[in-house]
């Protein structure tokens, strides 16, 4: 029982800010927790919450293993805007539905696979890697759609924006599902200790017998697989393919749920459930700055607030002052691997 | 010609070749005309170009660039409305605030030893969103020292015209090699950019010159923003979305290498130039629509990260013989 003991420190923080935020929306807008069901399905502001942070969320699972290999997937966006022009070409074309997903879904690992042989083979930095399709992605997902606002009819690729499975919203039980199914996937086998080893020290990893280019380029499929859920969410949701508009900027956001969720920017220990966790605080945050009447305006501000403050309690130099402040015990092999991990950072 | 030059001089060719290319299709490309609005048309971007190859040599990242452009626009708009003071005395204060943001964020940087592209992103939000809170609409700024500064420009032989932000662009270059090449602040940002632990082993004041860095980065980001106030005569809190992207697109691509420590300010010039040339080639052509010049700079993007990963291997390479040789 050590591990859910274990698991449950580790997401302490994420899930008092979550309720904090929450209480503090409450405060200000009485109705928040109320949920009714309606037509055999669940509504309230909460569930908007989990459907609206859906694209995020889905995009955070991906985000996290390869953050945790220390690398970083800026394309997703533009991932999300090819997959969802070619489901919704598809659509228009008559295809059916299978054929649509399998092409939307088969696309996005394609994606990823890209970026994955940029990293693994070629030794790109992820950065400039993932920016190659990131510039390039709009443009490809605009020559899918012709430069035009693909609309569709299908009722079964309607269904994955805003059909309801047990009462819940479909993109809430689609990342529900994946999450955990990834989570359960990398934690209860060895994956997962060995993503986290070709993060801390590739080199190493690989000496050690681990075939870290293979790992490097499952996380990045994986996160091009996300990348295509969430574009099929967002394509579906509004009905159409908008190849300037799906998913812009959401990289920044899945970046920004990783590192809420406690994951650090510099590879290895990693948790799938804290970023999710950290996808719904982004999105709490959002939803609450529009229900509080707050001028919508501030949502960036805020962000950049979450941003600053969670460099400032991760920063290595911050640990080192705490260590100082709190008498010897449990605080010292913390601070060793934040050591670690700077030497390391300065070495190549 | 060595591994270190080979990157620009690849870059040049190329633009070279490109615009021979477009030249012989449309013979009127050549024309002073063409060339002056391919300088005044990328002013903008050039001058934010040259603050992110500082950036880039130094082996950080800045994404904070097209928000701090957006907010210093929507800033003068809204101070040029709001209040009777010169444009020139809100230019001064809105360039001291662009580079006191980008020192702040390069303090950040060193002082919490965090990834510079964290910083930044938050530097990318809180810009954007203090743009967003001084104003959300575009705001026309009317001022008529706006139509003087617009009025100056010195016309080229052939009927073209060298805008003030398009000569400003080339000013601003000018001293970015300058910089780069012949001062110490110059070489310690090379020194860094080839291994921050080297350079503090060597004696560079790894602290300042970070914090200099970005510093330069935010004053050089508040003059593009004048720039494309004066180009556009307005502010616009959304306006400059992604031009980051494309001031390190056209880093790299001028030959500039993305890990730091190698790489020219002039090389940059060429990069923004090619992109302007494909979207001016655009143009000209009529029929091919403007994301093809997205693909394109992708592609371009794409080659000249794999030329200079072959050039290093292959330095590497030749720097093993050549130690075997002495």
């Amino acid at each position: 029982m050590s591990g859910a003991k274990a698991l449950g420190w580790r997401l302490l923080p994420q899930i008092v800010a979550l309720v904090a935020i929450l209480l503090l929306i409450w405060l200000s807008f009485p109705g928040f927790f109320t949920v009714e069901m309606q037509n055999g399905r669940l509504y309230g502001s909460l569930i908007d919450v989990m459907n609206r942070g859906a694209p995020v969320a889905l995009l955070a699972v991906g985000m996290t293993l390869v953050i945790a290999t220390r690398g970083i997937d800026l394309s997703v966006g533009a991932v999300m805007a090819i997959c969802g022009a070619v489901a919704a070409s598809s659509s228009v074309r008559g295809d059916p539905l299978v054929v649509t997903l399998a092409m939307s879904l088969g696309i996005g690992l394609l994606c990823g696979l890209w970026n994955g042989v940029l990293v693994a083979f070629l030794n790109i930095q992820p950065i400039v890697a993932t920016l190659v399709l990131m510039v390039a992605g709009r443009g490809i997902a605009q020559l899918i759609t012709e430069g035009a606002i693909l609309t569709f009819n299908d009722p079964g690729l309607i269904f994955i924006g805003s059909g309801s499975v047990f009462g819940l919203p479909m993109p809430v039980v689609l990342w529900l599902v994946f999450g955990i199914a990834v989570a359960l996937i990398v934690r209860r086998t060895a994956l997962g200790l060995m993503i986290e080893a070709t993060g801390v020290n590739r080199r190493a990893a690989m000496l050690s017998g681990i075939q870290a280019p293979a790992f490097l380029m499952s996380a990045y499929m994986l996160s091009g697989l996300c990348a295509a859920l969430a574009g099929l969410v967002v394509t579906a949701d509004i009905r159409g393919a908008d190849a300037n508009n799906a998913g812009l900027w959401l990289e920044l956001d899945a970046i920004l749920a990783v590192v809420v969720g406690g994951n650090s920017l510099l590879g290895g220990r990693f948790s799938i459930i804290a970023s999710l966790i950290g996808a719904m605080i982004i999105q709490s945050v959002n939803t609450g700055i529009l229900l509080s009447g707050f001028p919508p305006e501030f949502n960036l501000i805020i962000k950049a607030a979450i941003i600053v403050l969670i460099l400032l309690i991760q920063s290595p130099r911050m640990s080192h002052l705490a260590a100082f402040a709190k008498p010897a015990g449990p605080a010292a092999p913390a601070v060793g691997m934040q050591k670690d991990k700077t030497i390391e950072r300065t070495a190549p | 010609m060595n591994a270190k030059t080979l990157p620009l001089y690849a870059t040049l060719v190329i633009f070279v070749v490109a615009f021979a290319l477009c030249a012989f299709q449309y013979p009127s490309m050549l024309s002073t005309r063409v060339i002056g609005n391919l300088l005044t048309d990328n002013a903008f971007l050039g001058i934010a170009a040259v603050g992110m190859t500082f950036v880039i040599l130094s082996g950080g990242i800045d994404l904070s660039i097209g928000s701090v452009i957006a907010f210093t626009g929507v800033f003068l708009a809204v101070v040029l409305e709001r209040t009777s003071i010169h444009p020139l005395f809100a230019f001064v204060l809105a360039l001291a605030i662009a580079t006191a943001f980008g020192a702040v964020m390069g303090a950040i940087i060193h002082f919490l030893e965090m990834p510079p592209f964290i910083v930044t992103l938050a530097g990318m939000f809180l810009a954007r969103g203090m743009a967003f809170v001084l104003s959300i609409d575009s705001i026309p700024i009317r001022h008529p020292f706006y139509a003087t500064l617009k009025s100056l420009y010195w016309v080229m032989p052939g009927g073209g015209r060298l805008t003030l932000i398009g000569g400003a662009m080339l000013v601003v270059f000018a001293l970015g090699i300058l910089i780069a090449q012949r001062t110490r602040f110059g070489t310690n940002v090379y020194a860094l950019g080839g291994g921050a632990h080297t350079a503090a082993l060597m004696g560079v004041p790894v602290g300042r010159t970070t914090i200099g860095i970005y510093a330069l980065s935010g004053f050089v980001a508040g003059l593009s923003g004048i720039a494309y106030s004066l180009y556009t005569s307005a502010g616009y809190s959304l306006a400059t979305v992604g031009v980051e992207l494309d001031a390190i697109a056209a880093v790299v691509i001028g030959g500039t290498l993305l890990t730091g420590g190698a790489g020219f300010v002039g090389g940059t010039l060429i990069g923004v130039l090619i992109q302007g040339l494909i979207q001016t080639y655009i143009t000209f052509d009529g029929t091919l629509s403007s994301w093809w010049t997205k693909i394109l700079i992708g592609g371009l993007l794409f080659a000249f990260i794999l030329l200079q990963k072959g050039i290093l291997s292959l330095s590497r390479g030749g720097r093993a013989l050549s130690v075997k040789g002495a």
